[in-house]
C-alpha cells in the first residue's frame, strides 16, 4: 500500500503509523463517562468509504486523514489532518 | 526396450534417455549431481527434473496420504509431484519443484515422504487403508474423544503429516529486499509477454521484465514453432538481444512474481544464487523485490490439465505439453512408446515432435465422439492409431512406472502396452495474480477454462493467461498491451508488424473424468484427492467452492491445486448437475509459488532486526569494560565490572559509589523534546495530569502524561527554560511513542494552539552526576562556579550555563537516585569529552561510573514508578501519584481516570516489601497471596514488579501493585513465585525504603 503524503509525495506505507477512526468528535471537558467512553472505545466497522488516521512518523510527522474503501483498499483522499480542521471551521 | 533406430544416445555421458543432440542444454558444460545419494550427470541448462529423466529416474516421490509412487508431472511452477529436499546441512531446503531447479554441479537432492526408503516405502499401507481415509477423514475420525486430540491424534497426525523436513538450523544464507519502480512490468517472457516488453521498451517506457525461469522465452523454448517462416528460436534470440540494448528495460530472470497487492504494487523473489552450491561472498541467495508498476502486462500463460483415469498418478504418465519440453527444450526422451490420451487439438503437436523425434506413438485415444482433422493427420503422419471415442479406463503399472493401459472404446476393451502415457485435458490460463485482490475470474465455455474478468487497477492481460492459446494470438496480445500501457505512462507505442504464423488449430471438448475408471482417479496429486472424494463431498453437502476445497484438501497442498483446481470444480459441477461456471472459483492468494521466509525478513534478522542506537559516550563506556543492555533501540552501560565481577557485586559496589561520594550515569537515551510557542504551557497543561503552566522560568517539574482512557502512558520531567520555551523528557522507551502522541495533540485535536516542537534526544549528551560529593565535582566543571549553591540552584532548579571554560551546556538539579543530583546536558558532539572530564575532575572525590542496574536499584529503594510500573495498566491513584492530578484545569484521561473501577478500594496499589527471612532475595513476577492462600487465580492480590537484588538496607527490596495496597502496610503476604518455584512470606511496607523525607536530594 501506498500513500500520498500532502506534503513528501508518494510513499510506501512503512513509513506510517496507522490510528484509526478520524473524524471523531472528542467530548468537551464536562461530557459524561459515557460519552467518553464511546469517544475512546466505540467505533464503526465500515464497509466503504473509511477515514483514517495515519502518522508519518517516518516523514514529514504530520497526522493525515486517508479516506480509503475498507472493501477494495482504494484510497480516494489524503490530506492533513490540521488543514482539514481547518476546512470545516 | 529397443530404442529406435534414429536415436543416438548419448551414451558416454550415461544419460541413457538424452538425445544425441538438440535441445537448449550446453553439452560442453556436463554437470554431476546427487539424488538419494546417487550420481548422476546432467547439463547446463537442465532443470534437477529433465537431468532425472534424462539419467531414465522415473520414480521421485512419494504422495502425501497414500504413499504412492509418483513421478515427474510437469515441467513447470505447476508440478505436484517431484518435490525435493534441496542441498544439506544448514541450507536443506524442503518441498522445492525439482522441474524449476536449474541444474548445476555438485547438486545434492533428496526424495521425500517415504519410510524407509523411496522404492520400499512402509507407509504405502496407507493406501491399502485407502476406505478410512477419504475426505473428511480428519474430521470424522478425530473428533471424539476430546482428550485424546492432544495426547494420542495431533502426535499421530504431525508425525504423519508433512512432506520435506526443514534443516532446523539457522539459515547461513543472506537475502535482500529491494524496492523497484516503473512504467509497466511485464510478467513472463513467453511470446505475449516478450512482445509486450519490446513494444514499450521501443516507445521509450521504463520496462521491467520478470521471468520465473532462468531463460527468456516461455512456450518458444518448448515448441516447434515457426516464426515468420523460419525456427522461432531465431526470433527469439532477435529479441532477446533487442530487449537487451534497450537501456530502459530491465530483465529479472529466475524471478517470480509471487503476488499482486494494492495500488499497483508486487512481490517477487528472484533466486539470485540458487544455481550455485554456495553463494559468493557477500551475495544474497535470494533478492525479494517490492514492485511498483504504473502499468502491468500480466502474460503468464497457461497450465496444462491432467486428465482423471484410475491410476492416472503412475510414474510415466505426464502432461502432453510437459511431454514436448523435455523433447525439445532438453532433448530428453521421456518414453520410448507413448501413448497418447488428449481431450484437445493442442495434442497434436505432442504427436508431431515425438514423431519427428523417432518415438513410437503406441496410439492416440481421443475421447471426442469425433476426432479433429489436426489429430487424425498428426496420428496418420506418425503413423499411428487414433481411436476416437474412447478413454482410458485404467493405467497399467506400478512404481517402476507405467507399462500399458486398459483402453475403453466403442469396439470393448483393449490393452495396449507403453511406457509414457502423454494427456492433456486442455489448458487452464496462469490467472492467479489477477485474482489476488479479489477479482473472480468467469467461465468461457469456448475454451472450457476460467478466464480473467476484471482486473486490478493498471493491469492487462495477454497471451494465454487470458485464454488467447495460439502463437498468433500471443504476439498480437502483447504488442497491443505493451502499446496501450507504454501510451498510459505518456508514450507513444507504435504496434509492429507481426510476425506470420502458421494456422493453429485448437478444438476441444473437455473430459473432467473418465466414467467407469478402475483404481484411483486423482485430481489432486499432491493431496492425493480422487474424484470419489469430491463425490463423497457432494453427497455430504460439501458443495461449495470454498467447503468442498477444505472438506476434501483439493488445492490446499504446496502447489495450491495448479492442475487440479478447474477440474476437482467441474467434476463438482457434473456431480451436482450445476453450472461450474456458477460454482465460481475458490479465492487465489499469494504467493504464486512457495517463497522462503529469509526473503521476506531480508537483512532484518539478528543482531540487524533493528537499528542499535548508542549513545556518544558509548565509546567511553566500552573503554571502561561496560557490560551494555538493549534500553529501547539503544545500548546502556549496564555495569562496570572490575575484572570478573558479576553483575551484581559490580551494582552494589556502583550504588555505594552514589550513595557514599558520587557517581555519573549516561542518560543521553531520555527522550528529550523541545516545546516553543506562547501555547507551549497550555498544550503542556493538557498533556500532563499536573499543571506545568504554573512553572517558573529556571525551575524543572516531574510530569504525569495520562492516555485518553485514564490510564498512564510515559512520565519525565519538564523544564521552563523561557517564558515560551520548554525541555519535556519522556522514559527512554517510550520516546517515539510520546512525540506521536504529541503530535496527535497538536494536530488532530488542537490545531489552534501556537505551539511548535521537535525531537532533540539525539541533539543532547546528558549525564547524570549524582552522590553527596556531586556538587563538588559539578563546581569544578561550570564555568560560574557560585552559581551552583544550594541557595542560588535549589532542588528542581534548571539553567542554561557553560562549562569547560565555554561549552554550552544545560544543568538540572534532578534526582532519580534520591541523592544530592545533578543532570548536565551538552550538545552531542561534546558527549564523550564531558564524561572523561566529569571522571577526571571527580576522581578526587572518589568518583564511579554506575549503569542501569545501580540505576534501578536506587530507584526501587526511591519508589520511584518506572518500566515495571508503568505498564499501560495503572492509574496514577494505583502509584500513590493521585495528587499529581490537577483539579483545576482539562487534561487527557481526565474524565476516564475517575471511572468506578479505578476507583475501587481493592485495586492493587503500589506498596513496598521485604523479605521477612533477610536473607530471601525477592522475584519479580511473584504474585501475592494470602499466607496459607491456594495459588488459584481467584487468590490472586496483584504482583511484584520490580525487584533490588541487594538494597543499601543490606536486603533485596521490591515494588509491586498490591490489592488494597496502603492498609495492609505491615501485614504478611507470600510472594508465590510457580515459575522459579519460590513461595517467600514477605513484609508489605512503604514504597519509599531510602530517605523518605528526601532530605538528602535537596541537601
Amino acid at each position: 500500500m501506498r500513500i500520498v503524503c500532502p506534503h513528501c509525495g508518494e510513499r510506501p506505507v512503512d513509513e506510517f503509523v496507522p490510528y484509526g477512526a478520524a473524524g471523531l468528535k472528542r467530548p468537551d471537558a464536562s461530557a459524561s463517562t459515557s460519552d467518553w467512553l464511546d469517544y475512546v472505545y466505540l467505533r464503526d466497522n465500515k464497509a466503504g468509504m473509511h477515514g483514517e488516521l495515519f502518522y508519518h512518523v517516518g516523514g514529514c510527522r504530520a497526522w493525515l486523514i486517508v479516506t480509503r474503501d475498507t472493501r477494495t483498499h482504494a484510497i480516494a483522499e489524503v490530506v492533513a489532518a490540521r488543514d482539514q480542521r481547518d476546512a470545516a471551521r | 526396450m529397443n530404442a529406435p533406430a534414429n536415436i543416438m544416445r548419448a551414451a558416454a555421458l550415461s544419460q541413457p534417455r538424452r538425445f544425441a543432440e538438440g535441445g537448449l542444454i550446453d553439452r560442453s558444460r556436463p554437470v554431476s549431481f546427487r539424488f538419494d545419494g546417487k550420481s548422476y550427470g546432467g547439463f547446463e541448462g537442465d532443470t534437477l527434473a529433465s537431468a532425472l529423466m534424462a539419467n531414465g529416474v522415473k520414480l521421485v516421490g512419494r504422495s502425501f496420504k497414500y504413499h504412492r509412487p509418483r513421478g515427474i508431472l510437469s515441467a513447470g511452477p505447476e508440478e505436484p509431484n517431484a518435490l525435493v529436499e534441496m542441498r544439506s546441512g544448514a541450507r536443506r531446503e524442503p518441498n522445492t519443484r525439482a522441474t524449476q531447479v536449474e541444474l548445476y554441479d555438485g547438486l545434492i537432492s533428496a526424495s521425500q515422504n517415504r519410510w524407509p526408503s523411496l522404492t520400499f516405502d512402509l507407509r504405502a499401507v496407507n493406501s491399502v487403508a485407502s476406505p478410512l481415509l477419504n475426505a473428511g477423514f480428519y474430521y470424522k475420525t478425530f473428533m471424539w474423544p476430546a482428550s485424546f486430540w492432544e495426547k494420542v491424534y495431533e502426535p499421530l497426525i504431525r508425525r504423519a503429516a508433512g512432506l520435506g523436513r526443514a534443516s532446523g538450523i539457522e539459515d547461513p544464507d543472506i537475502y535482500e529486499r529491494v524496492s523497484l519502480h516503473c512504467d509497466v512490468l511485464v510478467i513472463g517472457s513467453g511470446p505475449a509477454g516478450l512482445m509486450a516488453a519490446l513494444t514499450a521498451g521501443r516507445a521509450g517506457a521504463r520496462v521491467v521484465l520478470a521471468e520465473q525461469d532462468f531463460r527468456l522465452g516461455g512456450r518458444l523454448l518448448d515448441e516447434r514453432f515457426e516464426i515468420d517462416d523460419a525456427d522461432g528460436l531465431h526470433w527469439l534470440r532477435s529479441i532477446e538481444t533487442e530487449l537487451e540494448s534497450l537501456p530502459d528495460v530491465q530483465i529479472l530472470r529466475r524471478t517470480t512474481v509471487f503476488g499482486g497487492f494494492d495500488q499497483r504494487n508486487y512481490g517477487a523473489v528472484e533466486r539470485v544464487a540458487d544455481h550455485v552450491p554456495v553463494p559468493d561472498e557477500y551475495m544474497p541467495r535470494q533478492r525479494l523485490w517490492r514492485i511498483t508498476a504504473k502499468q502491468t502486462v500480466l502474460a503468464s500463460g497457461s497450465i496444462e490439465r491432467p486428465l482423471v483415469f484410475g491410476d492416472n498418478d503412475r510414474p510415466g504418465i505426464m502432461l502432453a505439453g510437459a511431454v514436448r519440453t523435455y523433447l525439445n527444450r532438453f532433448s530428453v526422451c521421456a518414453g520410448e512408446r507413448v501413448l497418447i490420451f488428449a481431450t484437445n487439438d493442442d495434442a497434436a503437436r505432442t504427436i508431431d515432435d515425438l514423431a519427428a523425434s523417432g518415438v513410437n506413438i503406441a496410439a492416440v485415444i481421443d475421447p471426442r465422439p469425433q476426432s479433429s482433422a489436426a489429430m487424425i493427420n498428426a496420428a496418420k503422419r506418425a503413423g499411428t492409431k487414433l481411436l476416437a471415442d474412447a478413454v482410458i479406463v485404467r493405467a497399467l503399472g506400478g512404481r517402476s512406472g507405467v507399462r500399458g493401459a486398459e483402453i475403453k472404446g466403442p469396439d470393448g476393451e483393449q490393452v495396449i502396452d507403453c511406457d509414457l502415457i502423454a494427456m492433456s485435458g486442455g489448458w487452464n490460463p496462469s490467472l492467479h495474480l489477477t485474482s489476488h485482490l479479489g477479482h473472480k475470474p468467469v467461465w468461457n465455455e469456448q475454451i472450457a477454462a476460467f478466464v480473467p474478468d476484471k482486473l486490478p487497477d493498471g493491469m492487462r492481460v495477454a497471451g494465454a493467461a487470458q485464454g488467447s492459446f495460439t502463437l498468433a494470438g500471443a504476439l498480437a496480445d502483447g504488442a497491443a498491451a505493451g502499446v496501450a500501457a507504454a501510451e498510459i505512462c505518456g508514450f507513444d507505442g507504435v504496434s509492429p508488424e507481426l510476425p506470420r504464423i502458421a494456422p493453429e488449430p485448437l478444438a476441444l471438448t473437455p473430459l473432467w473424468r473418465v466414467h467407469g475408471a478402475k483404481g484411483k482417479a486423482f485430481i489432486d496429486f499432491q493431496n492425493d484427492v480422487t474424484d470419489k472424494d469430491v463425490e463423497l463431498a457432494g453427497r455430504e453437502g460439501f458443495r461449495a467452492a470454498e467447503l468442498m476445497k477444505r472438506y476434501t484438501t483439493l488445492g490446499m497442498a504446496t502447489d495450491q491445486g495448479k492442475t487440479a483446481n478447474v477440474t476437482g470444480l467441474a467434476v463438482m459441477a457434473e456431480i451436482t448437475g450445476s453450472d461450474i461456471g456458477k460454482i465460481g472459483t475458490t479465492t487465489f492468494r499469494p504467493p504464486f509459488t512457495p517463497v522462503a521466509i529469509g526473503a521476506f525478513a531480508g537483512h532484518s534478522r539478528g543482531k540487524y532486526f533493528r537499528p542499535t542506537r548508542l549513545t556518544p559516550m558509548h565509546d567511553w563506556a566500552a573503554e571502561q569494560g561496560a557490560v551494555f543492555v538493549e534500553a529501547g533501540a539503544w545500548l546502556r552501560a549496564q555495569y562496570f565490572p572490575n575484572r570478573n565481577d558479576d553483575w551484581l557485586t559490580a551494582a552494589i559496589r556502583e550504588v555505594k559509589a552514589v550513595r557514599e561520594r558520587v557517581g555519573v550515569c549516561d542518560v543521553s537515551t531520555l527522550g528529550k523534546i523541545d516545546v516553543q510557542g506562547p501555547d507551549a504551557g497550555i498544550l503542556l497543561d493538557r498533556l500532563y495530569c499536573n499543571t506545568m503552566s504554573t512553572l517558573p522560568v529556571g525551575k524543572v517539574r516531574y510530569g504525569l502524561m495520562l492516555r485518553d482512557d485514564g490510564l498512564i502512558m510515559d512520565d519525565g520531567t519538564a523544564a521552563r527554560l523561557a517564558d515560551d520555551r520548554w525541555l519535556v523528557t519522556t522514559t527512554t522507551a517510550n520516546a517515539t511513542k510520546v512525540m506521536q502522541h504529541m503530535d496527535y495533540c497538536a494536530q488532530v485535536l488542537w490545531p489552534e494552539l501556537d505551539v511548535q516542537f521537535v525531537a532533540v534526544t539525539e541533539q543532547w549528551a546528558q549525564v547524570s552526576v549524582a552522590g553527596p560529593r556531586s556538587r563538588d565535582v559539578l563546581r569544578k566543571l561550570v564555568d560560574a562556579s557560585t552559581g551552583i549553591s544550594n541557595e542560588v540552584f535549589p532542588y528542581m532548579a534548571a539553567a542554561d550555563v557553560t562549562v569547560c571554560g565555554g561549552v554550552k551546556a544545560r544543568l538540572f538539579r534532578i534526582s532519580f537516585s534520591g541523592e544530592l543530583a545533578y543532570e548536565l546536558a551538552v550538545p552531542a558532539r561534546y558527549g564523550d569529552a564531558l564524561i572523561r572530564r566529569v571522571m577526571h575532575e571527580g576522581a578526587a572525590e572518589g568518583i564511579a561510573p554506575y549503569g542501569t542496574e545501580a540505576l534501578s536499584i536506587m530507584r526501587i529503594e526511591k519508589g520511584h514508578a518506572a518500566g515495571g510500573e508503568l505498564i499501560g495498566q495503572t492509574t496514577a491513584r494505583d502509584l500513590g501519584l493521585a495528587k499529581m492530578m490537577s483539579s483545576k484545569k482539562d487534561y487527557v484521561g481526565r474524565v476516564l481516570v475517575q471511572r468506578p473501577a479505578f476507583l475501587e478500594q481493592d485495586r492493587p496499589s503500589l506498596v513496598g516489601f521485604r523479605p521477612v527471612d533477610r536473607n530471601q532475595r525477592l522475584s519479580a513476577g511473584a504474585h501475592f497471596l494470602e499466607v496459607s492462600a491456594k495459588p488459584v487465580i481467584e487468590n490472586d492480590l496483584g504482583h511484584m514488579t520490580s525487584v533490588a537484588a541487594w538494597s543499601t538496607l543490606g536486603h533485596s527490596v521490591g515494588l509491586g501493585l498490591l490489592a488494597g495496597g496502603a492498609d495492609r502496610i505491615g501485614s504478611i503476604v507470600i510472594a508465590h513465585d510457580p515459575v522459579r518455584r519460590r513461595d517467600i512470606p514477605v513484609e508489605v511496607c512503604h514504597p519509599v525504603f531510602y530517605d523518605p523525607k528526601g532530605e538528602k536530594l535537596r541537601a
